[in-house]
């Protein structure tokens, strides 16, 4: 699978490491979630059949984090 | 082992769905063909139908590397894996079929002083719990497998290893086929080529399934749909903190016997045995990346033939004859998911992840027995969806390791 790193180009994808899903937001209000809320943002997350938004980081290369949306059932990647 | 069974000219019918069933299993790989075998066998409920989007036991149960154990850190995991295993041990004779199951031994080998503190303790917790472990020194692992390379000059040396004699390997094919023949010879119904597309909710509770062949009502209705969990989830509502990866393995072309027991290595990434037929089966981590593509990424495949290579310099001479990959649902703390759901009357099970070949008659026994009486199996409570929430967590990263 070849990822495109936005500032290096294709590169393969032995070169990145994954980053799951994308837009995982921090609870506004840490002090005041419940434990069910907590839960949510820790351990669940978006797992679709199709189009995902997604992070990766290029750790064998520039080392810099990007976003870009793949689909998991053909691998082919659109820039997100 | 049992005595072979000639191979049975007559497996299932292939009936046309009815419009309405006590319970409707989603998913015919091992777990959903399980659990309806015991729904029939142990609470005498045969109005029964497991549905299947392909045909049947095409999924992770015709992809998997059979490796069979129960040495799992945690009393929870102890208890459930070792309840499989136990049912393992006269599964031939149950299902009257022979499933060439073969309690070879599992060696894990260990490379370094961190995996050697977690695989002593391992063994002396599975003592604890009843369950056969043994520490092995380096010799002792040269004199159990002798194709293995102790050499200390090697990138990273074997300084001992992990066994559980009682492991071993079963004819993943075989083991669904008897589940399956034994369950339509007591009335319920596998129906391949029927894919549930949603679900038929009253108000907070399910009360069928829509499929391509129709509405098919059900009092019940149990997942058992591996790497497809979320898909189905997601029909409902229902969030679970499962991610689908690609786990890729492979064979080499048939050999002569040379590998007499399951070999494994979480540091080098590699685990392998040999299949009655003479091929050498291969498998190590997962991708990292979600996918439902059923294939992996190349370099997997290159790591574990090079940890091979270098753990067993025997092999460097055989050919890969094929590579594959399935789906797997793996839960954060790569324990399994199992009970009831907040949909009244739909039950998952699911999480199995990279090792649930293993569980097939121990889930399917626990999963049939939370079906039957609507509230879980003693076995199962722990593995409740309420965990991730109340933080009870079976971490078993450590022994679930590469992988199986
Ligand atoms: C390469 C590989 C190696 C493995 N090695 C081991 C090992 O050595 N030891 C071990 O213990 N475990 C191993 N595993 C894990 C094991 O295979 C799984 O945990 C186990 O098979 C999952 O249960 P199952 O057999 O019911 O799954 P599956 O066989 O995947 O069954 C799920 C079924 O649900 C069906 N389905 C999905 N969606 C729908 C729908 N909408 N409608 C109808 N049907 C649907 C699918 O088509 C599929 O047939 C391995 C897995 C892989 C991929
Ligand atoms: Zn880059």
């Amino acid at each position: 699978m070849l990822i495109p790193c936005p500032w290096c180009g294709d590169r393969e994808d032995i070169e990145f490491k994954y980053g799951g899903s994308a837009d995982v937001a921090y609870p506004r209000d840490a002090d005041a979630v419940d434990d069910a809320t907590w839960a949510r943002f820790v351990f669940f997350r978006p797992n679709p059949k199709g189009q995902m938004t997604e992070r990766w980081v290029h750790t064998a290369g520039c080392r810099r984090w990007f976003t870009l949306v793949r689909d998991t059932v053909t691998h082919q990647i659109t820039t997100a | 082992m049992a005595e072979p069974h000639p191979h049975p000219d007559h497996l299932w019918r292939n009936p046309e769905p009815r419009r309405s069933y006590e319970v409707v299993i989603v998913g015919a790989g091992g777990h959903g063909l399980a659990t309806a075998y015991y729904l029939a066998k142990n609470h005498g409920i045969t109005d029964v139908a497991v549905l299947e989007r392909g045909w049947l036991a095409g999924g992770n149960m015709a992809r998997n590397t059979t490796v069979i154990r129960s040495n799992y850190l945690w009393d929870e995991s102890a208890a459930i894996y070792e309840h499989s295993l136990k049912l393992w041990e006269h599964l031939a004779e149950e299902l009257e079929y022979d499933i060439l199951f073969s309690q070879r031994g599992v060696l894990s080998l260990v490379h370094s002083q961190g995996d050697r503190r977690e695989g002593m303790r391992r063994v002396n917790a599975n003592r604890l719990s009843g369950i056969d472990a043994e520490w092995l020194t380096p010799a002792e692992v040269k004199a159990f497998c002798p194709i293995v390379n102790i050499s200390p000059d090697v990138r990273y040396p074997v300084i001992g290893g992990t066994l559980q004699r009682r492991g071993g390997i079963a004819k993943h094919d075989y083991v669904a086929w008897a589940f399956a023949r034994k369950a339509d010879e007591m009335g319920v119904d596998l129906i391949q080529n029927c894919e549930v597309s949603g679900f038929d909710l009253d108000g907070g509770r399910v009360r069928g399934v829509h499929t391509n062949r129709g509405l098919i009502a059900a009092n019940k209705v149990a997942l058992c749909a591996a790497g497809h969990s979320t898909v189905l989830a997601d029909m409902v509502g229902l969030d679970l903190p499962i991610q689908s990866h690609p786990l890729q393995a492979l064979v080499s072309e048939l050999l002569e016997p040379v590998l007499n027991c399951v070999v494994m290595s979480n540091a080098v990434h590699v685990y392998v045995s040999q299949a009655h037929k003479g091929e050498l089966v291969m498998g190590a981590g997962m991708d990292p990346y979600n996918s439902y593509a059923q294939r992996g990424s190349p370099h997997v495949i290159e790591d574990q033939l090079a940890a091979a290579c270098e753990l067993f310099p025997i092999f460097s001479r055989a050919h890969v004859l094929r590579t594959w990959a399935g789906i797997v649902d793996v839960a954060p703390d790569a324990s399994p998911i199992l009970g009831l759901t907040p949909i009244e009357n739909l039950f998952i099970n699911c999480g199995w992840g990279t090792g649930g070949f293993k569980a097939t008659p121990g889930a399917g026994w626990v999963y049939a027995h939370t079906i039957a009486h609507g509230e879980p199996h003693p076995l199962s409570e722990p593995y409740a969806l309420e965990r991730f929430t109340t933080g009870a967590l079976i971490d078993e990263h450590g022994a679930a390791g590469v992988t199986h």
